[in-house]
């Protein structure tokens, strides 16, 4: 060893404690390595249990009887009922959500903001089991007093879908839309255009992205939603394709739910609902890739 | 005697395609104060920190050697946490952490290993040598954030002699503050030579001129001209230091 | 007032009437969910077990199980989640693994919870034996909240200034010890209230509960952590869905009132606890 590195040592003492260091670290990393290790685990499981019905192939994807007892195992009809008490619900979400973000983005007084805001954020998080209850309560029975029907069907699933997507909607719109540069919205403004004008002509059109991320998530979360829209929707004992919106149908995550409690474990009924598992993930992940990148392209045309 | 000497210091930043400071050198005298002047954007931060390696954190790449009491800092069996508790640092803005007052001051002490016992006295010598004690006295325990400005530089002070520096490096401590604080704290510099030494990066020419003993010029991350204070404001050898100085440019 | 005057103000009333919306829905449903559960609500049902399927007796051993369900996740997601964030925030290049850190991350707070629940099934009550248990349930809950708390703790701790870290470094302390001592006291109550916000996910949690955890009626307490286990919303589930006798709906009401009152408590205590630490991070409110 050199003379001053020696004497080096001696000044500044030598590399004490840079182990330890490093081996926190090591750990920090080996955790934060767990979610990749989760997603991954819940991918192999639920695939490897549902490949023997998935490979069924065509009378699996596209079948449109489900008769468990009778090894009938076609998804169309829940799968198409899925979309269509998704999309009914983003409906309802999009009519009522958009024109809420644009007030709270545009017009909202701060004390009102201070209120909406957190009861929308308060509203994401209330059990879906309580909302669920409520709509058993509340809406089937409103449902099946004025309207017509069981009650039970796919009008309340999109009511009850609807408010619960609806949190979604308001709070990323209300982003996109905040995220419109002010220069914008004043040079249309100073050019004589009316508040309501430049919303229309400047605001949404610049904050599209934004706003359609917003309804696809919720779209997504529709979708994968259980026990709020099982509760409402009626479950028929056999998944069939509705004709009218105040019939009861199946969707996959309320087949699931319904299902899973009275099957033999590893008996073919058993693949099939982790098929099912498969698919709701498959349609979600699709859903929450496309919002990711409108968001991203929101980011790159919006803020600048 | 020589306290700190760079040869051939060069700095990276980026990929080593940003070059940050340009084969420093320089060597600065113990017990005296060192003003670093330049335009902004000249190096004079990236200068100061390459003497605590503090630049490594932002992923730069150093070359040359610093050598401090005659040791290179970047041989490789320097412990940087040795190092920097003998090169204390003040920075632009204030930045004392959301504890009270006595926290403050005690958390290097008391991270070091420093004794419950000694720390009482610790921070009140801290304070006192800070040109604070006075006004904290009955406040210790009050959070650090609910002060002044001035207080709360003079706070980051006190904490960094805590430890008990040899080096102090300041990085324009006063440009965040009012000018009676500003005086204060000039002051302040001129007690503390007598124990420290001090290097202070400066956009105040009057201010280098006031306080400082030696001044360096930087410009472009260059080194231009180093000398007496007296020499580099009356008889500047470069004629860009001149044109600095008379305020031509910068 | 000309006619363009009278149409601006309809739809801004008519824009101010969906925003209130989604308040008067939150007013509604807590309002109904009062009223009808709080007749339920005396000491008895609170402390006793049920009997003959929900027709009597209380639901101590559902409250009792889905705080142990809650207290296993956030014991497994707490720790994992923190440390993943610090990892994140604090020592991660921007490389691709960090950059997939991420991204799966985000994967996983978008499976949906039956998804999860499937997976606790098969993985953790079929492959590793647990069983249908307070553990299975307790970690299922866990995989779904971890990202929550991985992201609320990797937002409070890029909270806290770079100056401080670079403060205590240049006193010649360690990154670690700048970490434990500065950056997590900064940042700890960002993470609680992330936390709480995932708790209150956890406690509502019916869909993965049902699955690991057990049917919603046990009338016993867990034994150990390897013992089925009631909890709240499965309770309220089959009673809602199965339940016919008016005292059935009246408890499902009592146990609903008891759910939104804990999940109530938890949510204003989080947004109170952020709104109070955003405030002094920008300094104000400091002595
Ligand atoms: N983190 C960084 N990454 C890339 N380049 C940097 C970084 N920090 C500084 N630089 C570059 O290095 C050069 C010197 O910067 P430095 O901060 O040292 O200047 P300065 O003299 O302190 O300026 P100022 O008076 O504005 O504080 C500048 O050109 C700057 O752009
Ligand atoms: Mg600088």
């Amino acid at each position: 060893m050199s003379d001053s590195a020696q004497r080096c040592a001696g000044a500044f003492g030598s590399f004490r404690g840079g182990l330890a260091e490093r081996l926190v670290e090591k750990l920090l990393f080996i955790c934060a390595l767990s979610s990749i290790l989760i997603v991954f685990f819940i991918i192999a499981f639920i695939l490897k249990e549902g490949i023997p019905v998935l490979a069924l192939g065509p009378d699996f994807f596209f079948g449109m009887t489900w008769k468990p007892g009778q090894g009938q195992f076609g998804v169309v009809p829940t799968v198409l009922s899925t979309f269509i008490v998704g999309i009914g619900a983003l409906g309802i979400a999009a009519v009522i959500g958009i024109p809420a973000a644009i007030y709270l983005a545009e017009f909202a007084p701060e004390w009102l903001r201070a209120l909406i805001k957190p009861s929308v954020e308060m509203l994401v998080g209330i059990p879906s089991i309580v909302l669920g209850f409520f709509g058993l309560m509340v809406l089937v029975v409103f449902i099946r007093d004025n309207i017509g029907g069981w009650g039970e069907c796919i009008l309340a699933g999109w009511v009850i879908l609807a408010v619960m997507t609806l949190p979604h909607v308001i709070s990323i719109s209300e982003d996109a839309l905040r995220a419109v540069p002010r220069t914008y919205k004043e040079a249309s403004l100073g050019l004589g255009a009316t508040p309501l004008q430049t919303i229309r002509k400047i605001l949404v059109p610049n904050a599209r992205s934004g706003i359609l991320a917003s309804l696809i998530l919720g779209m997504g979360n529709a979708i994968g939603e259980t026990m709020a829209v099982l509760m409402v929707i009626g479950n028929p004992n056999i998944p069939w394709i509705p004709s009218s919106v105040l019939e009861p149908v199946r969707v996959l995550t309320s087949t699931i739910v319904i299902e899973i409690s009275y099957v033999v474990w590893g008996s073919t009924h058993q693949h099939a609902l982790f098929a099912l598992g498969v698919i709701l993930f498959s349609i979600v992940a699709v859903l929450n890739a496309i919002t990711t990148a409108l968001i991203r392209k929101g980011i790159r045309t919006g803020c600048r | 005697m020589s306290k700190i000497e760079t040869i051939g210091l060069s700095v990276y930043y980026g990929d080593g395609t940003v070059c940050g400071l340009k084969a420093v050198n320089i060597t600065i005298e113990a017990n005296k104060i060192t003003a670093l002047i330049g335009p902004s954007g000249c190096g004079k931060t990236t200068f100061l920190r390459a003497l605590n390696r503090m630049n490594e954190l932002k992923g730069a790449q150093t070359k040359g050697k610093v050598l401090i009491d005659g040791i290179d800092i970047y041989n490789g069996k320097v412990d940087v946490i040795q190092l920097r508790k003998r090169i204390g640092m003040v920075f632009q803005q204030p930045n004392p952490f959301p504890m009270s007052i006595y926290d403050n001051v005690a958390y290097g002490p008391r991270i070091h290993g420093q004794r419950n016992e000694n720390l009482g006295t610790i921070v009140e010598e801290s304070l006192k040598k800070a040109a604070l004690w006075d006004e904290v006295k009955d406040r210790l325990d009050e959070n650090a954030l609910g002060f002044s400005g001035g207080q709360q530089q003079r706070l980051c002070i006190a904490r960094a002699l805590a430890v008990n520096p040899e080096i102090i490096l300041f990085d324009e401590p006063c440009s965040a503050l009012d000018p009676v604080s500003t005086a204060r704290i000039e002051e302040l510099l001129t007690e503390l030579k007598q124990e420290y030494t001090i290097v202070i990066v400066t956009h105040n020419m009057q201010q280098a001129a006031r306080v400082s003993d030696c001044t360096a010029f930087f410009l472009m991350g260059e080194l231009i001209e180093y000398g007496k204070t007296s020499q580099i404001f009356e008889r500047p050898k470069d004629k860009r230091t001149e044109d600095y100085i008379t305020g031509r440019f910068g | 007032m000309n006619r363009g005057e009278v149409a601006e103000k309809l739809v801004k009333a008519g824009l101010l009437g969906a925003a209130l919306i989604s308040v008067a829905v939150l007013l509604i449903v807590v309002a109904y969910i009062v009223l009808k559960g709080v007749g339920t609500i005396n000491l008895e049902f609170l402390t006793q077990a049920q009997y003959r399927f929900g027709r009597g007796g209380g639901i101590f051993p559902q409250i009792i199980g889905s705080l142990g369900l809650v207290g296993v996740c956030l014991l497994f997601a707490v720790p994992l989640g923190v440390a993943s964030a610090i990892y994140l925030a604090e020592y991660a290049p921007n490389n691709l693994v960090t950059e997939s850190v991420r991204f799966f991350v985000a994967c996983l707070a978008g499976i949906p919870s039956i998804v999860i629940g499937l997976f606790g099934l098969v993985f953790l009550v079929y492959y590793l034996h647990l069983g249908v248990s307070l553990l299975s349930g307790g970690l299922a809950l866990g995989f779904m909240i971890l990202p929550w708390t991985v992201r609320a703790s990797e937002e409070a701790i890029k909270a806290v200034p770079q100056s401080y870290r670079e403060a205590s470094l240049a006193l010649g302390v360690t990154k670690l010890q700048t970490i434990r001592r500065i950056v997590l006291k900064s940042a700890y109550p960002g993470i609680i209230t992330g936390v709480l916000l995932g708790t209150g996910k956890a406690i509502g949690e019916t869909a993965v509960v049902l699955l690991t955890a057990g049917s919603g009626l046990e009338s016993f307490l867990p034994r150990s952590i390897f013992d089925p286990v009631a909890s709240l919303p499965v309770y309220v589930y089959l009673l809602a869905t199965t339940g016919n006798t008016s005292e059935q709906l009246e408890r499902a009401f009592g146990a609903s009132l008891v759910l939104i009152t804990l999940f109530l408590l938890m949510s204003i205590f989080a947004l109170v606890l952020r709104d109070r630490y955003f405030k002094r991070m920008r300094g104000r409110g400091g002595g």
